[in-house]
């Protein structure tokens, strides 16, 4: 019964974000652009529900569009992930040996540097851009899934029933097709969904940093990145950015949450705990 | 038992070589002159230019590869372009600051998921359980930048009780005036570890209390109590120290984002800044730190586990 309280609220928040981001343009009292050199810094108003900004720009119609960008960025990334590492797993679990090995030390490697680093790291050295940084995202998300698809995989291979698809003469595509991949779904699933939220923080980070997405492109990032100078004198500018990002996290992390307990997964998986940074 | 040690020793070690492979080829792939003709980052010229020298591009690949291997062996880890003097000092500089506040928040942190991760766990479900689930859920998705900005607005503007940013007051410096400071900043970090702290200590102590010994305990018709001192809590207390092992490369990093907001003087902030500044020495130099850091800690954290638990020898 919790779980699926979980999940409903989590699944309407994600469907509200969704929508406020694809219908921006109709939704937006204001071009997310358009300047103004006396209406700046104004408090929330009915003209201007969540303030302007330094420029005089509309807070609320540039917090619709950064849900665009944060929201395809969380997504995509995680996309990008699910197949590098689906990939990667099946390959690593199905050849064993060498190849096994090769792929799950590369992404032991990758994994203990942390996210935040790698992706402070690679964005400083090449030129920071949005497809850059669901990239880095993906680069930094893809070993997890390797494992978990991995782990799955040489678990469910015990199974009678593959064992019995196998006696019933499956050829090995068969087998991983039709009978290893539907039953690992589930697991990779509700680590899909938990890829999500991480890659929004992380973009939302990067950005903060001037490392991200960047200006004129209104992501919440940026926006917060520029309420800290103004922090003193307009709550609003860096109040309703960030608690976007939080609201958005928050609905992942809910779903992902209420899924896991649906399908009856445990939360103890030791090997999936990582440090905060 | 040795054999499985053993094993996790070399996959130890060629972790960490994959790391160096890993931190020295993204270097590489970084643009080096460049650099020069950049005068908005503020590199020293001169640096820059003996870092250069010491990169040895006209040499194959493997042989810088090699060179630099060996001066890391040696302890060199090269001079900042920004600041001119050895990445190490710097480092080592800004320890103690970042040590000061991660230390404070993991011990706070940890008691405090503790004493209420064993609390929630032994009632399940109830409304206290569902209450500090959900808020830790919100603690896991608050972004710590933004949790600093909010707690600034209040504590600092809108009732100036505390400082914004910084670690001390110029002219002072007295405790007192560095635990104010360090209060904003410790508040967001101790959010952010209790939230992820006590979902785990829960599901430890909540998978403890599903084995049949637990069952078997209270069928022999032991109290709750002894059941949960005797039974329940030294098992959970394993991976419970195997987390806090994972958290050690956190206490010497420090919270990179956390402390750039707060200005504070730490590791942390050291690591943005000087990425931002793209003060390539030191940037190598902290993600060898860092990953290294992260690989030892799973190390031990498995060889916890091994000496604990009988099943995986």
């Amino acid at each position: 019964m919790r779980s699926n309280i979980s999940l409903f609220t989590g699944l309407i928040l994600i469907a509200f974000l969704v929508t406020l981001a694809i219908l921006a343009p109709v939704i937006a009292t204001h071009d997310p652009a358009t300047t103004s050199a006396e209406k700046w810094l104004q408090p929330p108003s009915s003209e201007h529900f969540f303030g302007t900004d330094r420029l005089g720009r509309d807070i609320f119609s540039r917090v619709l569009y950064g849900a665009r960008v944060s929201l395809s960025v969380g997504m995509l990334s995680t996309f990008v992930s699910l197949g590098i590492g689906t990939l990667l797993g099946l390959l690593a679990s199905y050849y064993g040996g060498l190849v096994d090995v090769i792929i799950m030390r590369f992404a032991d490697v990758v994994l203990v540097f942390p996210s935040m680093l790698l992706a402070i790291t690679l964005v400083s050295i090449f030129e920071p851009a949005l497809w850059l940084v669901i990239l880095v995202i993906a680069g930094t998300g893809w070993p997890s899934i390797a494992r978990l698809v991995r782990s799955e995989v040489l678990r469910l291979r015990q199974s009678d029933f593959v064992a019995s698809a196998r006696l019933l003469g499956a050829k090995n595509r068969r087998v991983v097709w039709r009978h290893l991949l539907p039953n690992a779904i589930g697991p990779v699933l509700v680590a899909a969904t938990l890829c999500v939220p991480a890659a929004v923080m992380t973009e939302a980070s990067l950005s903060y940093l001037g490392l991200g997405v960047q200006p004129p492109t209104p992501t919440w990032g940026n926006m917060l990145r520029d309420a800290q100078l103004y922090l003193r004198f307009a709550w609003w500018y860096a109040f309703f950015p960030g608690f976007f990002v939080f609201i958005t996290v928050f609905a992942f992390h809910l779903t992902g949450e209420g899924l896991r307990q649906a399908l009856g997964l445990s939360q103890t998986a030791r090997r999936g705990w990582r440090a905060g940074s | 038992m040795k054999s499985a040690l053993v094993r996790r020793f070399l996959q130890t070690v060629i972790v960490l070589f994959g790391v160096s492979v890993v931190t020295f080829l993204v270097m590489h792939a970084a643009p080096g002159h460049p650099l020069q003709a950049n005068p908005e980052l503020r590199l020293d010229p001169t640096a820059i230019e003996r870092w250069l020298q010491l990169r040895q591009l006209d040499q194959p690949l493997i042989f810088q590869y090699l060179a630099w291997l060996s001066r890391v062996f040696r302890g060199d880890f090269g001079e900042s372009l920004l600041y001119n003097r050895p990445v190490l000092e710097l480092m080592g500089e800004r320890l103690p600051s970042t040590l000061l506040l991660t230390l404070s928040a993991f011990a706070l942190a940890m008691f405090l998921a503790v004493a209420v991760g064993i609390k929630i766990a032994t009632q399940q479900n109830s409304w206290l359980d569902r209450l500090v689930c959900t808020i830790s859920l919100a603690g896991i998705s608050v972004p710590n930048f933004w949790l600093g900005m909010v707690l600034v607005l209040l504590f600092a503007y809108r009732f100036p009780i505390l400082p914004a940013v910084g670690m001390r007051t110029p002219g002072d410096g007295s405790i007192l005036d560095i635990l104010q400071h360090m209060l904003l900043p410790l508040l967001v970090m101790v959010a952010g570890n209790f939230a992820r702290y006590v979902r785990y200590v829960r599901s430890a102590v909540l998978d403890v209390m599903q084995q049949d010994y637990v069952k078997a305990a209270r069928a022999r018709g032991l109290g709750e109590n002894e059941i949960l001192y005797r039974h329940v809590l030294p098992n959970a207390a394993m991976p419970i120290i195997t987390v806090a092992a994972l958290s050690l490369p956190m206490l010497f990093t420090g919270a990179m984002v956390a402390e750039y907001v707060f200005a504070w003087p730490g590791l942390g902030r050291f690591i943005i800044t000087s990425t931002m500044a793209r003060d390539y020495p030191v940037i190598m130099t902290v993600n060898l730190y860092t990953a290294s850091l992260v690989a030892i800690a799973n190390f031990i954290a498995d060889v916890l586990y091994l000496l604990i638990d009988p099943r995986l020898r």
